[in-house]
């Protein structure tokens, strides 16, 4: 039944072939760097269409099992394929609340009809997944989520809003924390986790507009919207452990991924090619001692999270407190690549005023446009203040604030 | 596929980190670092001869001159601890020297000073002066040479642990170049020597005087190997220096720690307070980021790679162990402004550690010729 496992060399050539060939070239359009910026049909339908292409290719979900639509294969040639449609520049999986969170969820804790239900889809792209934790009252403090969900017989119905849902619009299923008890002791209980229909009546997600002007999340309410309770996944009122161990898998502490980037980074080669074309004071940007200091510093920000992740590997290298590192990476990573889009438009001297649009914009836009984009993942899934409350009193031991109501 | 080597850590490496961590705990209690800055000598000598038992001052010296003939890579493994208990001792000098012998001596300087050397003779380096300047190549002191002798004048300056060590290896210029010339500590008056007050109240500093000194021309370096040699000085300097400053910063950080989760204000655990909290983070995040550096320069201190990678550890570390020093100061309130407040010794030390071939802005600026041009 097992086929035998390609030779690695020879994979990693293959995947490399495959992509060099397939790529698709450059559009007429600016593409959104993650699924949080996907703003239009035409870039989704581009994106969409490109995951399928990787997927029907084999290199998407190949660790994953092969009745639900995945190859079985060690993670190990997933990791080969990612890394090389990350080197190459292709775009980003857009499926990535599918691919990342709620896939390996559903293949961690879902019934056996969900994962037949969901998972090939979600690897393929015909379906795609949206989040609902944030609430417009409730964001940091997801806990308190407050999105009514009252049982009827079978049945629950819902009411109240989600927003910042990216790809609302698109979304046939949304992640869904709601309230199924409102009289608990604690607010963690008497939450309810479910795998949400978004094509069903009473169900209505409404664009936002961004900081930017283009269009990418939604704000989705429930008016009486009924759901089924074979929707539930993990146990009625143990929601909140199910967003946690949700959470886990956003957060890349865990393995179980489908692979495939998930965001298309700037990185500071190209800031510092850009340093290059860009004049200060009638010579070159990359002379000026401040700014050179400027990209050293960038540099070696850069060069530290590489250099983690490989010391993370390295058990004697990282006894003293284990989840540091990996509970760091969201924060780093989000700031730098804010810090990073900071810096590129800086450098442009008065041409950093231009804006996506205009023909004198550097690049059509791209460096004001990325580092306003960048505060996506800065605030969205846990700000970076939350963040280092988690890693001041995960890694540290540092003492919460007393409990407030 | 990936042919960068980012960290490598070999089993030995491990083993000797274990066993370094282990020795540096026992031997070097804060109250043991304590009772050193008030002993003359600044260290305990039996410490100094259970590390020679250990082989640590010969751990990068070749079998042939009676090290182990591993490499520094190892020997960071050693320093990261030291600089961790605070443990001051010729240990970094001693092996510097040796480092410069191995590069620049001719055979027989090395067959007659290694072994010395691997069995723990003492060893100082004296290569700065009064103009403070951290490069190694401005030199006032002087050699004249007069057949077989070296007739030395100037002052050296920050010359560590210079009373007990057994040999002294001084750069001067000699002929209008940097020369390096090993002097036997028995060729010094005892008058030559004045300690000096430093920041750092764990170090023994001195000054030396040339004036005088006469040493045999075979004690010269190989000149033609001496720029080289001084290059590849400068660059261990700075690995082993963000070694210690790594450690200094893991122990400083936990310092803090401490407080923070004990200390109560407004009926609350000051560590609770966010601006506490966060800033406790983003020094554990920069301390990761040091070592990262850290142990990244060990593994390709002696590839091309190398100067890049040890700027930017010594760069980060010197960073970071300053700003977890003055923030452990900050964070313990009016006892951190006291002597008894053990904050004062990291950010002192820090303070030293930084002083040492090149700060962070010094370190920037070299790396941007590296990276940029
Ligand atoms: C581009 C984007 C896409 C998103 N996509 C989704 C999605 O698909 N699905 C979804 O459910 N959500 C999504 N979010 C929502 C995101 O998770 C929340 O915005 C985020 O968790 C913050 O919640 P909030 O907006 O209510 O801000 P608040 O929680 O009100 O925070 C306001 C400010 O206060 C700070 N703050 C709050 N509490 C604390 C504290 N305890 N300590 C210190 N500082 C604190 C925050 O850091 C922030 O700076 C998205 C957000 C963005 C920006």
């Amino acid at each position: 039944m097992s086929e035998t496992l390609p030779d690695i060399e020879a994979f990693t050539e293959e995947v490399r072939d495959w992509v060099t060939k397939n790529k698709p070239g450059k559009q007429d359009f600016l593409l959104p760097q993650s699924f949080m910026e996907v703003g239009t049909d035409q870039q989704f339908e581009f994106l969409r269409d490109w995951q399928n292409k990787v997927y029907e290719a084999g290199y998407l979900g190949m660790s994953w099992p092969k009745e639900y639509g995945g190859r079985s294969m060690p993670q190990e040639y997933q990791d080969i394929a990612s890394r090389e449609l990350a080197r190459q520049k292709t775009p980003f999986m857009v499926n990535t609340i599918g691919l990342n969170w709620a896939g390996p969820l559903i293949l961690h804790m879902g019934s056996e009809e969900q994962k037949k239900a969901f998972i090939k889809k979600i690897l393929s792209c015909e379906e795609i997944w949206c989040q609902g934790f944030s609430e417009p009252d409730h964001g940091s403090d997801l806990g308190n989520a407050q999105l009514k969900a009252e049982r009827d017989g079978k049945d629950f119905i819902c009411n109240g809003s989600k927003i910042w849902t990216s790809l609302g619009t698109y979304a046939k299923h949304m992640i869904l924390l709601a309230r199924t008890d409102p009289n608990t002791n604690s607010k963690y209980e008497g939450l309810t986790f479910f795998l949400n229909p978004m094509d069903i009546e009473g169900v209505d997600p409404v664009p936002i507009k961004k900081m930017t002007g283009e269009y990418g999340f939604c704000q989705t309410y429930f008016d009486n919207a009924r759901i089924s309770e074979d929707c539930i996944i993990g146990k009625e009122g143990e929601g909140w452990q199910v967003a946690m161990t949700t959470l886990m898998f956003e957060r890349g502490a865990t393995g179980g991924q489908a692979g495939g980037h998930s965001m298309m980074s700037t990185t500071i080669e190209e800031v510092i090619d850009l340093a290059k074309r860009t004049d200060r004071d009638g010579a070159c940007s990359t002379e000026d001692p401040l700014i050179r200091d400027e990209l050293v510093k960038l540099i070696m920000t850069s060069r530290a999270m590489g250099l983690n992740a490989a010391r993370a590997r390295i058990p004697a290298l990282v006894s003293e407190r284990p989840a540091s590192i990996p509970m760091s990476g969201k924060l780093l990573g989000s700031e730098y690549a804010k810090k990073l889009g900071e810096v590129a438009t800086s450098l442009q001297g008065a041409n950093a005023s231009y804006y996506v649009g205009d023909d004198n914009a550097i690049d059509g836009g791209r460096w004001p446009r990325g580092y306003l984009n960048a505060f996506s993942a800065t605030i969205g899934g846990g700000t970076s203040q939350i963040q280092k409350n988690i890693i001041g009193e995960r890694v540290l031991g540092l003492p919460k604030p007393p409990r407030t109501n | 596929m990936n042919t960068r080597r980012d960290i490598e850590f070999s089993e030995e490496q491990q083993q000797l980190l274990e066993i370094a961590e282990n020795f540096c705990r026992d031997k070097s209690p804060v109250a043991a670092v304590r009772t050193q800055i008030e002993v003359e000598d600044g260290f305990d000598t039996g410490i100094w001869k259970e590390m020679a038992d250990l082989g640590w001052l010969g751990i990068a010296i070749p079998e042939e001159f009676g090290g182990s003939g591993l490499g520094m890579g190892e020997v960071v493994t050693i320093a990261e601890p030291l600089g961790r208990n605070l443990l001051a001792t010729p240990f970094e000098a001693t092996t510097l020297a040796a480092q410069l012998i191995l590069d620049a001596g001719t055979d027989a300087q090395k067959s007659d000073w290694l072994p010395r050397i691997a069995e723990g003779s003492i060893t100082a380096l004296a290569l700065s002066e009064e103009h403070g300047d951290w490069d190694l190549n401005h030199v006032t002191c002087e050699a004249v040479k007069n057949g077989d002798t070296l007739t030395l004048s100037g002052t050296k300056t920050l010359v560590t642990d210079a009373k007990r060590a057994e040999i002294i290896l001084a750069s001067v210029k000699l002929g209008g170049k940097t020369a390096l010339v090993l002097i036997d500590r028995s060729a010094l008056a005892d008058s030559a020597l004045t300690r000096e007050t430093v920041i750092d109240e764990t170090r023994r500093s001195f000054r030396i005087s040339l004036d005088g000194v006469s040493v045999p021309a075979a004690n010269v370096l190989n000149a033609a190997k001496t720029q080289s040699a001084l290059a590849r000085h400068h660059k261990l300097s700075c690995l082993l220096l963000s070694a210690e400053a790594c450690g200094g910063t893991a122990a400083c950080l936990n310092e803090t720690l401490e407080y923070l989760t004990t200390r109560r204000q407004f009926d609350r655990f000051i560590g609770s307070y966010q601006s506490l909290k966060h800033t406790a983070v983003d020094i554990l995040t920069g301390m990761e980021a040091a070592r990262s550096f850290l142990y990244h320069a060990a593994t390709v201190i002696e590839e091309e790679d190398g100067e890049t990678a040890v700027r930017m550890a010594k760069a980060q570390s010197s960073e970071i162990f300053s700003w977890a020093g003055d923030r452990a100061i900050q964070f313990h309130g009016g006892f951190g402004f006291t002597y008894e407040c053990d904050a004062q010794l990291y950010r002192r030390r820090a303070m030293w550690n930084t002083n040492q071939h090149g700060d962070a802005v010094y370190h920037r600026k070299r790396l941007a010729e590296l990276l940029l041009d």
